[in-house]
């Protein structure tokens, strides 16, 4: 069972697709607006939120700013409570590491808990082909999974399913790698929960090794902190005898009371929840509780490149809620697939890109640009990254990549910028697009109120008039009309 | 008080009735306005896209043309935030400290329901429009410049006019520049969901506060020949009543009853 994003094409082209997939839409289009009004309900209940939203931000980066003191410190302190401390620069290092504990441990499965950061560097593809099952927990996760499907949003990953659609992958497949679904199993939520429950369990209790993410990790104490909703990830991190947690660098906290602003921030910004229901917190090995061999694996893997960069850094910021997902309208219609990364969605515009590199991949290249800009993602960010500011930020690195190639573009945006650059040259670009207008002042397709449009054309013109009609230009440009009418104080200081 | 029109390239070639709007309704309400014939463009088009050193000329002569004026109004929310937030990002490209400076030091730019608002402290400009009227937000005046409800007190306080709700008004019409045709597609769907609501609000017409959203929006409700047009918040405020003018003396009675209406700005 592995699925991966490789080969997915530039993003206007995957969305061209999604676009056309009626069922995606219509499964979007309900969840996103389901999870946005409650979210909505619930950040507004909350009088200090903007303050809030400040405090998260400015915790985030001061521990970037010193994040080498305090990826130290929480060595130091995981060490002392009994973890074991691995540090992976890359995903092939991360991944290795995995593998060898669970390969020391004899196994040949393991459970885990719901983890962007493991999803990231293909931790599920790197254990199948060391022949060890990584089998995931969180329902949703679970779906993706048995319908060899990828994930399409942070924290509902299977938010392009449906119901009946889970049903179907539920009869079909969860027999193939353990309990089977009830024969007259339904579509009703209750009865597929059951189904994944009765799966699950058997795993759980069979599984001596699990594998996590973390939330959050304190550096003081060395606590690493996992929020969920399904009680699955304490099942995974209490139950089995080895614990690995594969945590990105960005998710320090520098100490305990920290938490408290991000444990507000998260819940209502991901689920639409004044709290989750499963906050698991555990500090190393605590002797005859829970696993009694704790790993944790630092993971860079690209997050110091994005620390070096002023204006992008901010996204190192993120807490992985997604409500940027869920107002984003572009997200809404095309879905996560379009965006052919782990992170989907307006962070995955900026993160993925920076995280593997900016200039050198077309469909990398093509993320910045699935946006329209319309801010709807920072006004909900907790931490205010800033994601528009990052977005034509890296459209700025996309062009510089490519300067000086004959692009049509390029060539464009010179052309417009020397025509733009001199008013007189400006004026003399109006004079030929005036004498386009008084040629096709007569057309016959008026617009509502009667101003003459020209319908579909052809050539490049296509992108935009095959769905939109196309105003004819003014017969004079404002800038004519001034000059002759003296700003409408000579003649009748009408429109010709 | 002198302001400078920034009319936006967008108006000046395709929209001159919005740029004749805003002269209009400035002048009717005391303000003496100039048109800097030495702008051109503040430069979004390329920042947007990427290509800052593009943008690098066109801020000079924003700069240069501006040059002097206590205050700049622009009828775009869009234009507005193009100058407030990326300015200085193009001028630091440049290299230049000067222009780092000229940037710093610029007059201050306002939308133009800023400017009516908040400089020149008026809600009702004296307008008259008996139309069925429905308010897009735009992304950038709204989130990125924070309008509020500026835009809706103005056109509430105008005679005739009754403002309709737009359902999901906030949600953005998919323009977002070279995003409408890199991304045509997906901008079409987001632009076919706002015409929808458009309709749905029962609106005749439907007013924003930038053309180039309204090219978008209003290019779908043409194709659809839906019958309800788009307009410029200008030109929904430089509208006034009618001017009925009395009959001559000397004219009969039925000659009267067919007085002439002037037209009062609106197309």
């Amino acid at each position: 069972m592995s699925a991966t994003f490789l080969g997915t094409p530039a993003f206007p082209t995957a969305a061209r697709a999604a676009l056309a997939d009626t069922q995606l839409r219509r499964n979007l289009a309900h969840a996103t607006g389901t999870i946005r009004a409650k979210r909505a309900a619930v950040v507004g209940e909350v009088d200090e939120w903007e303050r809030l939203r400040l405090a998260g931000a400015a915790l985030k980066d001061r521990t970037l700013r010193h994040l080498d003191t305090y990826l130290v410190q929480l060595e130091e302190s995981l060490t002392r409570a009994g973890a074991t401390v691995h540090w992976a620069r890359d995903a092939a290092e991360a991944n290795r590491i995995v593998v060898d504990i669970a390969r020391v441990h004899g196994t040949d499965e393991v459970v885990k808990v719901k983890s962007m950061a493991t999803a990231e560097i293909g931790l599920n593809e790197a254990l199948e082909a060391a022949g060890i099952h990584a089998w995931e927990t969180d329902l949703a996760e679970l779906i993706v999974q048995l319908g060899e499907d990828l994930p399409s949003h942070i924290l509902v990953p299977a938010i392009h399913r449906n119901r009946s659609e889970v049903r179907e992958i539920f009869l079909r497949e969860m027999g193939r790698h353990g309990k089977a679904a009830p024969r007259d199993l339904t579509d009703t939520p209750a009865e597929l929960a059951a189904a994944a429950r009765a799966h699950l369990r058997e795993k759980f209790l069979r599984a001596k090794v699990a594998v996590s993410g973390a939330n959050f990790a304190v550096a003081e104490t060395g606590t690493l902190a996992v929020v969920e909703s399904e009680g699955n990830g304490r099942m995974c991190l209490t139950l089995p005898e080895v614990l690995v947690s594969v945590v990105g660098i960005e998710k320090l906290v520098p100490t305990w009371a920290d938490l408290d602003v991000f444990l507000q921030l998260l819940p209502r910004s991901s689920t639409g929840e004044r709290m989750n229901p499963y906050t698991s917190m555990w500090t190393g090995v605590t002797p005859g509780d829970g696993p009694q061999e704790v790993h944790v694996v630092l993971l860079d893997n690209g997050r110091t490149d994005v620390l070096a960069d002023e204006v992008g850094r901010q996204a190192l910021r993120c807490i992985r809620c997604s409500a940027c997902l869920n107002v984003c309208p572009v997200y809404e219609r095309t879905g996560g697939h379009s965006y052919g990364s782990v992170y989907p969605g307006p962070i995955g515009a900026i993160l993925t890109p920076m995280l593997r590199g900016v200039g050198h991949d077309t469909q990398l290249d093509s993320l910045p640009y699935a946006s329209s800009l319309c801010g709807a993602c920072f006004e909900v960010c907790p931490v205010r990254i800033d994601i528009p500011e990052v977005l034509v930020h890296l459209r700025t690195k996309v062009v510089d990549a490519h300067r000086g190639e004959p692009k049509v573009q390029n060539l464009a945006m010179k052309a417009a910028s020397w025509a733009l650059s001199d008013a007189r040259r400006t004026a003399a670009a109006e004079k030929v697009s005036g004498a386009v207008g008084r040629v096709l002042r007569g057309t016959k397709r008026r617009a509502p109120g009667g101003r003459g449009v020209l319908g579909a054309l052809p050539g490049p013109a296509a992108a935009w008039s095959d769905a939109r009609d196309v105003p004819v230009p003014a017969p004079e440009s404002f800038r004519a009309w001034w000059a002759r009418t003296d700003g409408g104080r000579r003649g009748n200081g009408g429109a010709k | 008080m002198t302001v400078g029109l920034l009319v936006t390239c967008m108006n000046d070639a395709l929209f001159p009735d919005t740029g004749r709007a805003v002269v209009t309704l400035l002048r009717r309400l005391g303000v003496e306005v100039d048109f800097p014939a030495a702008q051109t463009c503040c430069g979004q088009p390329m920042v947007n896209t990427g290509y800052l050193d593009e943008a690098v000329p066109l801020l000079r002569r924003h700069l240069e043309a501006f040059a002097g004026y206590e205050a700049v109004v622009v009828p775009s929310g869009s234009c507005a935030g193009s100058v407030r937030h990326q300015h200085r990002l193009v001028a630091e490209r440049s290299g230049d400290p000067g222009l780092v400076r000229a940037v710093e030091q610029a007059a201050p730019v306002y939308e133009l329901s800023e400017y009516l608002v908040d400089v020149l402290g008026v809600v009702d400009v004296g307008a008259y429009f008996p139309h069925r009227v429905t308010y897009h937000p735009t992304c950038h005046s709204l989130r990125m410049l924070g309008v509020g409800d500026r835009p809706t007190r103005l056109l509430q306080a105008v005679r005739g006019l009754r403002l309709v709700e737009l359902p999901a008004a906030t949600e953005c019409c998919g323009f977002g520049g070279t995003f409408a045709v890199k991304n045509s597609e997906t901008s079409i769907a987001m632009g076919a969901d706002k015409a929808r609501h458009v309709r749905e609000s029962g609106a005749e017409v439907l007013v924003a506060g930038d053309n180039s959203c309204l090219t978008h929006i209003g290019g779908l409700l043409s194709r659809e020949r839906s019958g309800v047009r788009v307009m410029h918040l200008a030109e929904v405020l430089a509208a006034t009543e009618p001017v009925i003018e009395e009959a001559p003396r000397e004219a009969d009675r039925t000659s009267a009853g067919s007085a002439a209406l002037t037209a009062g700005g609106a197309r």
